[in-house]
């Protein structure tokens, strides 16, 4: 075999800056071709940011990145792919044209910027070359085949030999075994391997440490936009990967909650969705805070909509006080007293161009309603004003456009417009997520007094630190499974990313 | 000194879109205005009372017609078969008295079931089959004009028509379904279509709801509105008065041409689309959609007067629709 040459690539001093928030400081950064890094942290760790500084994406970073010791400017995606950096992103769909040929995905780049002063499209020479790289990687896909036909793991395969089609000396894939199953995990790692061995490093980026012990030569820890260690993986166990991801955990102040009903009010019994989901058990009980823990992906918002009847195909029994209910619709949760507080809010918690009292009372208009479902608009008035003044928002009054108010306050509007109706179970999806420090504070207080009243509150978080500070009793959720039923009282942050993380 | 340059130009934005703001809010009552004040300075006749009532007879079926359009677009969605919709109700009530011998409150409940079950076809394929709004109900703008042609078996219907059989047929419009496109009639209905559906819009848990729906429709799912039952609704209430708009037509003209409906979709449409503006509601409403209706009738009414072509009518009209969406989308932007 002949010897391969060494060739780094070399990140230095990296360090960039968002409003108001300082994302990378300072980061070293150093990849070699034919082995494979990974790089790992928690949420908001910085290797996105990171990741995309490499591929051109961000342009105002400062810092320099060198390969084989020679000073890149690297300021566009473009300048990137001709130094042969090349990226494979989660969402695959986004970047797949469905309805062209496999043969034409794998070389879109050449068609979109290689034709010159050519008109027509060489079909033979297209279909030879699409299938000489897909031979180099042995993957058997057949070339004509339409990208809308193929599988996840068939079109990410597609994306790699894309990549490997331009000059490639580095790829980037990000997450790439998130939406995979076991044996297309396995699949791609074959891939992964024999690009290594045709000397191509591969930066790895993933939530799952199990499977970095499988595939990665090297590993890179950054926690808080800053970097923490870099090791050889063969050093370094995973329970040390997860101490170094936390690093000194700093714990917030909260208030101890003497929890003690154990009345069942509800209870899960395997659970199934189309994608993500399986085999879910579990219960809550009434006016307890039930903290559901896992990263991002492992499917805690797909949890969540299906509990709520928002999410189609899926399967199990959902028993509400003892008795089996069906849950088609989130229009049946909702006369079931079980309201959602989703991730999304822009997109499925508020109507921005309306006034904040519309917001609130579009959940149980009856309530608002006279004969003939005749609104009583006076009423609408003062229980928005209520819930205004209850949750301390920020307007200038009830008719303000939810549009102009801030991220945190427009959260407590999603909250709000719950208050007022009966429900029982209330369900949070990432509450805090975009939202500052104070009104976090606030949302807490808000979801305490909910439990004290005695309401279920079931909150959803890849936020360890806030699960412990709230929760009662947490499950942890790692690639559509229910991993482990903790205590919060007996519990602690590295546990629970151990489990977040596909320890067991 | 690069501060002071810095307030100049936050207030020369500043004011750059109050004035946006206040055109897009006033403009189309602002147009009314001008338009009156115009025909009225180049045209003598034009403020004859004779003239203004004649202006609200003409905008009466494409205000009611364009309601329906209006509350397609509460929903967040688009119904372009209303002027089919309103072809086939002209061409089943005017047979219905002329070949079937029907009486009027019959004839009126079979042409409204007939929109009923075109909205329920509507729907039914846009909310079950999820195709979108547009494209289906373009596709079913075709089907629905067909139908309504196949059953008039390409001819038009009328009173003493030739039937067949070599005989003339012998049914009558009724006198009581005559009135209802005199005036004073025609006018009072639509006046109170557009007050009834202005009431509901506004003033009902319904009408909020599919604002609410046309607002963030994921977001009214999941604050557990049935969200596909409001959408149903609101396409059978558009079929419903699109028919109704082809039952006052037919008893106006007394007979039922081919195609009868056809030309009021774009009128309707453009009415709705004016009327989202005005007085700052931003959203589909019926007063907004009258002012819009208004706004085409007298532009209409005027270039008639100034001896402007009929033919060449299309193209202020367009021109009116693309100035409204405009607005719309820049608005938007």
């Amino acid at each position: 075999m002949v010897a391969k040459e060494k060739i780094l690539l070399q990140m230095k001093d990296i360090s960039i800056e968002f409003p108001g928030v300082k994302a990378l400081k300072v980061v070293n950064f150093t990849a070699e071709a034919g082995k494979a890094h990974a790089v790992v942290g928690a949420n908001g760790a910085g290797k996105s940011t990171l990741m995309k500084i490499l591929s051109g994406a961000y342009n105002h970073y400062t810092g320099q990145i060198f390969m084989k010791e020679e000073l890149m400017h690297i300021t566009s995606p473009k300048a990137a792919k001709e130094k042969g950096i090349q990226v494979v992103y989660q969402e695959v769909d986004t970047t797949i044209v469905p309805y062209l040929s496999v043969a034409e995905n794998i070389l879109l780049d050449e068609i979109a910027n290689g034709m010159e002063k050519k008109f027509f499209i060489n079909w033979k020479s297209i279909y030879k070359k699409a299938e000489e790289v897909l031979k180099v990687l042995n993957i058997n896909i057949p070339v004509k085949k339409l990208a809308e036909e193929l599988t996840l793991a068939e079109k990410q395969m597609v994306l790699i030999a894309r990549a490997i089609s331009n000059q490639c000396k580095f790829l980037i894939l990000d997450e790439p075994t998130a939406p995979l199953s076991n044996n297309e995990t396995e699949e791609l790692f074959k891939v992964v391997k024999d690009l290594k061995s045709k000397n191509v490093g591969i930066i790895f980026i993933s939530h799952r440490l199990p499977e970095l012990f499988e595939i990665c030569d090297e590993v890179t820890v950054l926690r808080d936009g800053e970097f923490v260690i870099s090791k050889e993986i063969k050093d370094i166990t995973q329970n040390k990967i997860v101490e170094y991801m936390l690093g000194k955990s700093f714990n917030q102040s909260f208030e101890k909650r003497n929890f003690v009903s154990k009345e069942n009010i509800l209870k899960i019994e395997n659970l199934r969705d189309k994608h993500k989901l399986k085999d879910i058990n579990f219960h809550a009980n009434k006016g307890e805070i039930l903290g559901i823990a896992g990263l991002v992906g492992a499917g805690k918002t797909e949890l969540c909509n299906a509990i709520f009847g928002a999410s189609e195909q899926v399967t199990g029994d959902v028993f509400l006080r003892g008795k089996n209910i069906k849950i088609k619709s989130p229009s049946d949760a909702v006369k079931n007293k079980i309201a959602l507080i989703p991730e999304e809010r822009r997109k499925e918690g508020i109507l921005t161009e309306e006034s904040i009292a519309v917001n609130i009372s579009s959940t149980d208009l009856n309530k608002f309603s006279k004969t003939l479902g005749f609104l009583n608009l006076k009423k609408e008035k003062e229980i928005s004003l209520e819930i205004i003044r209850k949750l301390q928002i920020k307007a200038t009054n009830v008719n303000q456009k939810v549009a102009l108010l801030s991220g945190g306050n427009q959260q407590k509007v999603v909250v709000g417009k719950w208050l007022h109706t009966d429900a029982e179970i209330l369900i949070f999806d990432e509450p805090t997520k975009g939202v500052d420090v104070g009104a976090k504070e606030d949302i807490f207080k808000l979801i305490r007094d909910l439990a004290d009243q005695g309401r279920t509150v079931i909150y959803a978080s890849c936020e360890m630190s806030e699960l412990l500070g709230i929760t009662d009793r947490i499950y942890t959720i790692y690639d559509g499974k229910i991993v482990k039923e903790l205590k919060t009282d007996e519990t602690n942050e590295e546990e629970l990313l151990f489990y977040s993380t596909g320890g067991h | 000194m690069s501060i002071n340059n810095n307030v100049q130009t936050v207030n020369r934005e500043k004011s750059n879109f109050q004035v946006f703001d206040f055109l897009y809010k006033y403009g189309t009552l602002i147009t009314i205005v001008l338009l009156l004040i115009v025909f009225g300075t180049a045209e003598k006749n034009f403020f004859q009372p004779g003239n203004i009532v004649n202006i609200l007879r003409s905008i009466s079926i494409v205000t009611i017609i364009a309601i329906g359009v209006t509350i397609s677009l509460t929903v967040g969605g688009f119904d372009l078969s209303v002027g089919s919709t309103a072809s086939i109700a002209n061409a089943v009530i005017i047979s219905l008295f002329v070949w079937h011998k029907q009486g009027t409150f019959l004839a009126i409940i079979i042409a409204l079931l007939i929109a009923a079950v075109i909205g329920a076809i509507n729907s039914f394929l846009i909310v079950k089959i999820k195709i979108p709004d547009m494209l289906l109900t373009l596709a079913t703008m075709f089907i629905f004009q067909g139908v309504a042609l196949t059953y008039t078996k390409g001819a038009t219907i009328s009173q003493n028509m030739v039937m067949p059989d070599g005989n003339f047929s012998e049914g009558q419009l009724t006198e009581a379904f005559i009135k209802i496109g005199q005036v004073p009639w025609i006018i009072i209905i639509m006046m109170v279509i557009v007050i009834l559906v202005h009431v509901f819009l506004n003033k009902t848990k319904h009408g909020r709801y599919m604002y609410v729906i046309g607002g963030n429709k994921e977001a009214a799912r999941l604050s557990g509105i049935p969200v596909n039952k409001y959408k149903v609704f609101a396409y059978m209430l558009s079929a419903i008065f699109a028919a109704i708009g082809g039952i006052i037509l037919a008893s106006r003209v007394q007979t039922a041409e081919i195609n009868a409906g056809a030309p009021y979709l774009m009128d309707a449409v453009a009415a709705a689309y004016i009327g989202l503006s005005v007085g700052g509601a931003g959203k589909p409403n019926a007063f907004g959609t009258f002012a819009g209706s208004v706004l085409m009738g007298i532009l209409q009414n005027g270039l008639v007067m100034l001896s402007v072509p009929y033919y060449s009518m299309d193209i202020v009209k367009g021109v009116v629709l693309t100035f409204a969406l405009a607005l719309t989308y820049w608005k938007k932007k």
